[in-house]
């Protein structure tokens, strides 16, 4: 069902980058996995709703009201670089 | 022989709700604080936070969508919009995606061929992204550095249906829209502070055509101004793609001010596959009439409905509550006038007239004066009561113009009192009859109308602040 | 028996007159830590300097519910100045500068961490082989797996290595870790327990439970998690029962259900066996056990491989080397650094994951995948609803084997199977428990798994206490060489 085509550019879109030596592998585990999710075919679900929820709740809301924020030493503590008080990333465009 | 070509425009307007917190988490989203001082572990996106959402922003989008005559739906939901980029903490937008909040909505715009309404699709809920500044420009930069303070601020997208017909009425379009929002106090709409945002969809197709043409999309215009420019070079640009019978590619373009043109952005956008899925972190909406009549009831009134009013209670033409419903802060300003100074045209022609030109060459925003209400109702008393005459009027309202001063203090401090003394003014006259024989024969000979030059020289002498009604009597009894 | 062989309540009760220090207690565990964990790696941080000290702000005031009680933590779940790296080389250094609610409730009930315990990297996985550092051992037999993913947590429960311990269970990670090491692992209903601070794997499935010595200190622990959070839109706002008041040796009347569909797969016979005289039993004591029909069990598997995968295809999307976290060296520009700290960062298990949850969400097969399942999501949970209205519980093995060797299960597919019990109530959002049952001819222990309905938490707890005093085999502890 799925192919290495596939499997391409589902890497790109997650941003993974899956090794040419481990492609076919990776396809073919997929290709199981899916194969066995097509079980779910033999399930006649017309006119069934999706559930998202299990546990049926509505409305969940806060009020308007600012709290504290972190102080920004700690918002940044963690960054792997980091530059006057930003994150730093490198440059967006690609060469 | 030239095919005409109608012009097909849709647009995708994003609005910075007015709230105190973020749509998401309690970080406060005023503008142009420190970098990442406003960021808290949840629109960090830190591992394990969950997003709460914030009632005022329902509240503020249900308003829009009633003003913007919307159904407003009952069964809502969040999706999650998945794609990467350093702004975005989460790798993904919390937005709407099928079932947004409200739908089926139109606003009246004015054209040249009377009023039209233009459908809106929808108006769905999100939140904002961070802010980037590259390091240099975006295509030389060696790295950008990334400020999340705007990320979680609530935001609203609007979509128009494909109704606008011209650049022109696409600006229209965006004038009423935020007059509309304004009106509401839902957002403060202001453009260079990017709390609006547009995007604009457009195509060309043969007059006559059913089927639309392939469109572009443009993005990056930050101005109604520069809107109304870019689609004007962008429905040239495919006018004549299709004259030299080239075929217009869908893509995005992004506006160049400093160029004026638009700029395709061709591969150096992702792949647009966002796999949007309902959010599992929030519940869904349920919005029952109830909620709906109650916001609905609060409903501050709308720039159209104040310019009616404004034409019934207060006698103005409709030229007038025109200009002065154009924004809810003006007419604001008029009515607390016209509350302590009962002359509504009177109070109108000082705002359409001297206050808006002083705004004008100021280049401020109304809000931004020091004039209020109260003190122009001051002013016209104290014209009214002859302390100052019309013309010092005009100093005197310039000066509290620049330094909200009280007028009293102004005609105090600067001398600017009218002369009304008798035995005073007396002299004066004496003066400029001796200083003028000539004049004063023409007068006698019956040329009435030189007096008005003898006035204009009593009011020279005493810097206009002589009272010109007794000035003339005493001319008129001297020179018979 | 050693301190650190003891129950949460027993400690309680030394703790409370007195009869030991909370100090000796922490000297016990770390002393019995120092010994096994070196076989065992249960533990992938430990906490001891923080132990001391919050041992020493105890001293003042002893009243909360486990105040000085040792536990351990897994560490998918957020604690403020502690490393927290769901077992990912992409969170190796992560420090967050918060608590998840849970360990703040834990905190505030006086309890102690220990350490922060080993898992499947991102909870994907049902053996901790998957870790990014370090396969946890079963305590019962060093060559095999301790289930997963919360196999850290279960090992250093069976082992003595934690007087308790938090995991997570998305499919079965809390229940099937504690059947393969012979403890009480509780899985409560979706909601009960806020989820602010647990590192999300599949939001609308996870959710945090004890996993511990016997089933009153689930109930001891579960006393002090559940509850409403403002901070999680999913957790619901209701009336927590005391669940100590459950502790009754009583199933009298009590309908208990046997779903045909689970009891007909093809799975160990001694699993088999030991369940079934578990379920008798519970018969003998008087409840009434019938055969039921839970037709769409058969595909939650199926529909969880996935629900699970595609949410957590967006959950793990933040790992981006931009705010926390690992970021590759290769990163010249922002593309480039994504994918190449996302392809160093994770491991292969996680991988694959996040390909099939892409895959399953991108455009043109959502309805096809996504949709789908979803929809089969509320076949399933209308199928437990329509039984829960006939009876009280149901019961099923925990898993279809018991412990298998590390190094065993090459194939994914294969290794998904040892989720086939638990995933549906996983699915449906109901809570569940597995406790000990028995032991297979390799003396390897076999869970029982007891299932009810939304927010049926007594019931399970008082069907589980009755099996336990029956059963009498809670004492039994696996024998472990101390090392020196």
């Amino acid at each position: 069902m799925i192919n290495k085509k596939d499997v391409e550019y589902i890497a790109n879109l997650a941003n993974l980058k899956i090794d040419e030596d481990d492609k076919e592998l990776f396809t073919r585990q997929l290709d199981d996995i899916l194969n066995y999710v097509e079980k779910l075919n033999e399930l006649d679900t017309e006119g069934v709703v999706p559930t998202a929820y299990t546990v049926p709740m509505k409305n969940v809301l806060r009020e308007d009201r600012v709290g504290l924020s972190i102080p920004r030493e700690k918002a940044l503590a963690n960054a792997p670089d980091k530059k006057d008080g930003q994150f730093r990333v490198p440059r967006i465009i690609s060469e | 022989m030239t095919t005409e070509y109608e012009v097909i425009i849709g647009l995708e307007v994003h609005v910075q709700l007015a709230t105190e917190s973020k749509i998401f988490c309690d970080c406060s989203t005023e503008f142009g604080a420190e970098p990442n001082t406003h960021t808290c572990p949840v629109c960090l996106g830190l591992p394990g936070t969950l997003p709460v959402l914030n009632k005022k922003v329902v509240d503020y989008a249900i308003m829009a969508g009633l003003a913007l005559n919307c159904e407003i739906s009952e069964y809502s939901k969040f999706d999650r919009k998945n794609y990467f980029y350093p702004d975005l903490p989460k790798a993904y937008q919390i937005s709407q995606y099928d079932l947004p909040l409200c739908q089926n909505g139109y606003i009246e715009i004015e054209t040249g061929n009377g009023s039209k309404k233009i459908g809106i699709t929808r108006i769905h809920m999100e939140e904002d992204a961070g802010k980037l500044v590259h390091e240099g420009s975006i295509d030389r930069s060696t790295g950008s550095l990334v400020d999340y303070n705007r990320t979680g601020v609530p935001l609203i997208e609007i979509v128009s249906e494909p109704d606008m017909r011209s650049p022109a009425e696409a600006r229209e379009y965006l004038t009423q829209l935020k007059k509309i929002l304004e009106y509401l106090g839902v957002s403060d709409c202001n453009m260079e502070e990017g709390s609006l945002r547009c995007d604009a969809n457009v195509s060309i197709r043969p007059v006559g055509q059913e089927e639309f043409g392939t469109k572009t999309e443009l993005k990056n215009m930050n101005s109604f101004k520069a809107v109304e420019k870019a689609l004007e070079y962008e429905v040239e640009r495919q006018k004549q793609v299709l004259a030299r019978g080239e075929e217009v590619i869908q893509e995005t373009r992004t506006w160049d001010d400093s160029l004026n043109k638009t700029i395709s952005m061709r591969g150096k956008e992702e792949a647009h596959d966002y796999r949007y899925f309902p959010e599992p972190d929030l519940v869904p909406l349920e919005i029952d009439a109830e909620w709906v009549n109650e916001i609905r009831e609060n409903l501050p009134e709308l720039p159209l409905e104040r310019k009616e009013r404004f034409i019934s209670d207060y006698g103005l033409p409709a030229y007038d509550a025109g200009v002065l419903t154009d924004s809810r802060d003006l007419a604001d300003l008029f009515e607390e006038c016209v509350q302590a100074y009962d002359d509504p045209k009177t109070v109108s022609n000082w705002i359409m007239g001297e206050f808006l030109r002083l705004v004008k060459e100021a280049g401020i925003e109304v809000a931004e004066s020091k004039i209020t209400g109260k003190l122009l109702a001051k002013m016209l008393r104290l014209m009214d009561d002859g302390t100052i005459s019309s013309k010092i009027a005009k100093t005197v309202f310039e000066e509290m113009f620049k330094t909200g001063k009280d007028p009293e203090t102004i005609v105090e401090e600067k001398g600017l009192k009218q002369i009304s003394d008798e035995g005073k003014l007396e002299e004066i006259v004496d003066q400029i009859i001796l200083a003028n024989p000539n004049v004063v024969e023409d007068i006698k000979n019956g040329k009435d109308k030189a007096i008005g030059f003898l006035v204009g020289q009593v009011m020279k002498e005493t810097r206009g602040k002589a009272n010109p009604q007794l000035v003339n009597k005493l001319l008129r009894e001297k020179i018979k | 028996m050693e301190l650190y062989d003891l129950t949460i309540h027993e400690l309680k009760d030394k703790l409370a007159s007195r009869e030991i220090s909370v100090n000796e207690l922490l000297d016990s565990f770390y002393k019995r830590i120092g010994g096994v964990e070196e076989k065992v790696k249960a533990y992938v941080t430990l906490t001891e300097k923080e132990a001391r000290e919050s041992a020493k702000e105890l001293k003042a005031e002893f009243k909360g519910k486990l105040a000085g009680i040792p536990l351990a933590i897994k560490d998918n779940l957020s604690t403020e100045g502690i490393k927290t790296t769901c077992s990912s080389r992409i969170l190796e250094n992560y420090v967050p500068p918060y608590d998840a609610t849970v360990v703040s409730r834990l905190k505030e009930a006086g309890a102690i961490t220990l350490g922060k315990t080993n898992m499947d990297e991102f909870a994907m996985g049902s053996s901790t082989e998957n870790s990014g550092f370090f396969p946890t051992r079963n305590p019962w037999d060093l060559e095999r797996a301790p289930g997963g993913s919360s196999g850290g947590s279960a090992a250093a429960v069976a082992a003595g290595e934690a007087a308790g311990a938090l995991g997570s269970d998305t499919g079965g990670s809390i229940r099937q870790p504690a059947a393969f090491c012979g403890v009480v692992g509780l899985k409560p209903t979706y909601g009960l327990v806020s989820r602010y601070g647990l590192v999300a794997f599949a939001s609308s499935l996870d959710q945090i439970g004890p996993i511990t010595k016997d089933v009153e200190d689930a109930a001891i622990l579960l006393n002090v998690i559940a509850g409403h959070d403002p901070m999680d839109s999913t957790s619901v706002k209701m009336e927590i029962p005391d669940y100590t008041r459950f502790l009754k040796e009583d199933v009298q009347g009590m309908k208990i259900g046997l779903p045909r569909e689970y009891f007909s797969m093809d799975f160990a016979a001694e699993v088999k066996e030991s369940v079934l005289a578990g379920v008798q039993r519970l018969e003998e004591a008087g409840a009434k056990v019938e055969e039921v029909n839970l037709p769409s069990a058969d595909y939650a598997l199926a529909a969880y491989y996935i629900i699970a995968p595609a949410e957590a295809s967006s959950n793990l999307a933040r790992y981006d080397g931009v705010r926390y976290g690992y970021r590759s060296k290769k990163a010249h520009d922002v593309k480039e650094m994504f994918t190449n700290t996302r392809n160093e960062g994770f491991g292969d298990e996680v991988k694959r994951r996040i390909m099939l949850g892409t895959y399953a969400l991108s455009s043109g097969y959502y309805d096809a995948f996504y949709l789908k399942a979803q929809k089969v999501r509320t076949m399933i949970k209308e199928d437990f609803d329509r039984l829960f209205y006939e009876y009280d519980l149901l019961i099923s093995p925990t898993t279809p084997t018991t412990a298998f060797k590390i190094g065993e299960m090459t194939d994914p597919l294969e290794m998904y199977q040892a989720d086939i019990f638990t995933v549906p109530v996983n699915i449906a959002g109901i809570p569940a428990i597995s406790i000990p049952c028995g032991f297979d001819s390799n003396n390897l222990p076999i869970g029982l798994q007891i299932m009810g309905p939304h927010f049926g938490e007594g019931k399970i707890i008082q069907a589980a206490y009755t099996l336990e005093q029956i059963l009498e085999i809670k004492d039994r502890r696996p024998e472990l060489e101390v090392s020196v």
